[in-house]
């Protein structure tokens, strides 16, 4: 896997989501809660872009008529049909086993740590002070 | 059921997908400001739609106003940039669905204002009327594309019957619809005259399903939660088929044309089958029926593709589609609704060139004789 850097980490706000085209691939980076996620743009089922997705908590019912939210915003829940995917692993929250979003690695890492190693891209402006996000494809 | 889409898109992907251009016969279009219509209503029902608005026959506060699973139920992508509910802008709707998707025509249907569900008769004929010109005016004309279809509410069928003159006389509309959820089951004889004059006018009479008719959307009563009535979407279909062909409205219109439209097919084989069982038992009580059930249902009835069924495995949606029919499915998107079946995608089943030529555009180029 190839490592490229696809953005300061200022560029995508906060419960936001930014796509990158990354060797022919449209993969979406979102930011929740300062940990940066990234997915292959397209839902499994009819390939909806997820950019378009409401990125939504976990909800969970032990028993019917009590509910209960966790993860808010980790979970993403496709534009058209409403099908949910675990925004860490691209698991389908309704048929794990089954269906997936391919997701990749995301790293975060200083301008400084960049500039010394391998993976400095030529045509991005490497400001030290910044962090980057760095997606594994 | 898929597996993980993780490649780009190919090239050849996008050329087979626009050797075929597509007829979509589930268009929905959205009225952007209540103005827009005013200037095809009467003062006294414009005044009327702003003072009192819809009244509708449903038994809880807040069963009908959206969001249904999704805001106004569209696709959370097909909000026009410009401003405006999901399909209100034409515009967007050429770029976002017409010219990728390669339809080469879209059937309009209007669902906006409850028009078939208005309790005040006269109001619900004005808001028809309406947006029966409207649909020309502010979506036909500027886009050859995109077809319309004659709203008639089948309840005041005087009315229905001068709104389909009206319109016939124009010329421009290609399907007359009505509405699965109405007082009484669609093949009652008070609705005769609409479909006497559907077969002599030689339009196919559309029938989509929603709407909010004074009875409960399941034969078991009100459901509690979106999901169940969503399912109950295909009850209904099933129980006006049954009433259609039972009541023998095919039997006494053999030239009318029935297009089901967003009640998918999964659920007509059973139906279809029961119907010739029971059929069997039951033909001395209805003598008015010269053939089995099941052979009006091919020849007098069109259904639209979306929402297409997904089993677990492929092959049982390809026995589904062999067992009513590739002459009787017509590709539909529903656009811009969150449940939309892209035409690329929606069949987890691989088609014969033959079937993919008749589902995605002969049959519906046939039936819409465009």
């Amino acid at each position: 896997m190839a490592r490229h850097i696809v953005a300061r980490t200022s560029d995508i706000p906060p419960g936001g989501n930014k796509v990158f085209g990354v060797e022919g691939r449209d993969i979406v980076v979102f930011h929740v809660n300062g940990e940066f996620f990234a997915l292959l743009n397209r839902c499994p089922h009819e390939g909806a872009p997820l950019a378009k997705a409401a990125c939504v908590a976990r909800l969970t019912s032990p028993e019917p008529g009590v509910y209960e939210r966790s993860r808010v915003g980790e979970l993403l829940r496709c534009p058209w049909h409403g099908w949910e995917f675990d925004m860490r692993s691209g698991q389908s929250w309704f048929d794990p086993k089954r269906v997936k979003v391919r997701s990749y690695p995301v790293a975060v890492e200083s301008g400084e740590e960049l500039q010394k190693g391998p993976y400095v891209a030529e045509t991005f402006p490497v400001h030290v002070e910044d962090n980057y996000v760095i997606v594994e494809v | 059921m898929s597996d993980v889409i993780d490649r780009p898109i190919l090239a050849e992907e996008v050329a087979a997908q626009s050797r075929l251009r597509i007829i979509d016969c589930d268009v929905h279009p959205s009225i952007h400001a209540h103005s827009d219509i005013e200037q095809f209503m009467p003062k006294r029902w414009q005044e009327h739609l702003r003072t009192y608005g819809s009244h509708l026959r449903t038994p809880y506060i807040g069963t009908t106003p959206y969001p249904r699973s999704s805001p106004l139920i569209a696709r959370r992508d097909a909000w026009p940039p410009t401003g405006g509910p999901p399909g209100s802008d034409l515009d967007f709707m050429r770029k976002q669905h017409l010219d990728p998707l390669d339809i080469e025509y879209g059937i309009l249907q209007v669902l906006d204002l409850f028009i078939f569900s208005q309790q005040n008769l006269e109001f619900g004929a004005a808001i028809q009327r309406a947006i029966n010109d409207w649909q020309l005016a502010f979506w036909s004309d500027r886009e050859p594309r995109l077809k319309a279809s004659i709203l008639a509410g089948q309840d005041d069928t005087e009315f229905a019957i001068a709104e389909i003159e009206r319109c016939a006389k124009i010329g421009r509309y290609v399907q007359i619809n009505v509405c699965p959820r109405a007082n009484e089951p669609l093949g009652r004889r008070r609705y005769w005259p609409i479909y006497a004059r559907a077969q002599e006018l030689g339009l196919p009479l559309g029938i989509h399903v929603g709407g909010y008719g004074g009875h409960a959307p399941t034969g078991g009563g009100w459901p509690s939660y979106y999901v169940e009535e969503h399912q109950s979407n295909a009850h209904t279909m099933a129980a006006q088929l049954t009433s259609l062909v039972l009541e023998g409205v095919p039997e006494r219109f053999p030239n009318l044309k029935i297009v089901f439209i967003e009640g998918g097919f999964g659920w007509i084989p059973s139906a279809t089958w029961r119907m010739d069982r029971h059929f069997e038992a039951f033909r001395s009580e209805v003598p008015h029926l010269k053939r089995r059930p099941s052979e009006y249902v091919k020849e007098h009835f069109w259904f639209t593709t979306q929402p297409i069924d997904e089993p677990d495995e492929a092959k049982h949606l390809r026995s589904l589609i062999e067992w009513v029919g590739a002459d009787r499915l017509l590709f539909s998107s529903d656009y811009p609704h969150w449940d939309f079946d892209d035409p690329r995608y929606a069949f987890k089943t691989p088609l014969t060139e033959t079937e993919r030529r008749k589902i995605f555009n002969g049959n519906a180029r046939a039936l819409y004789k465009l």
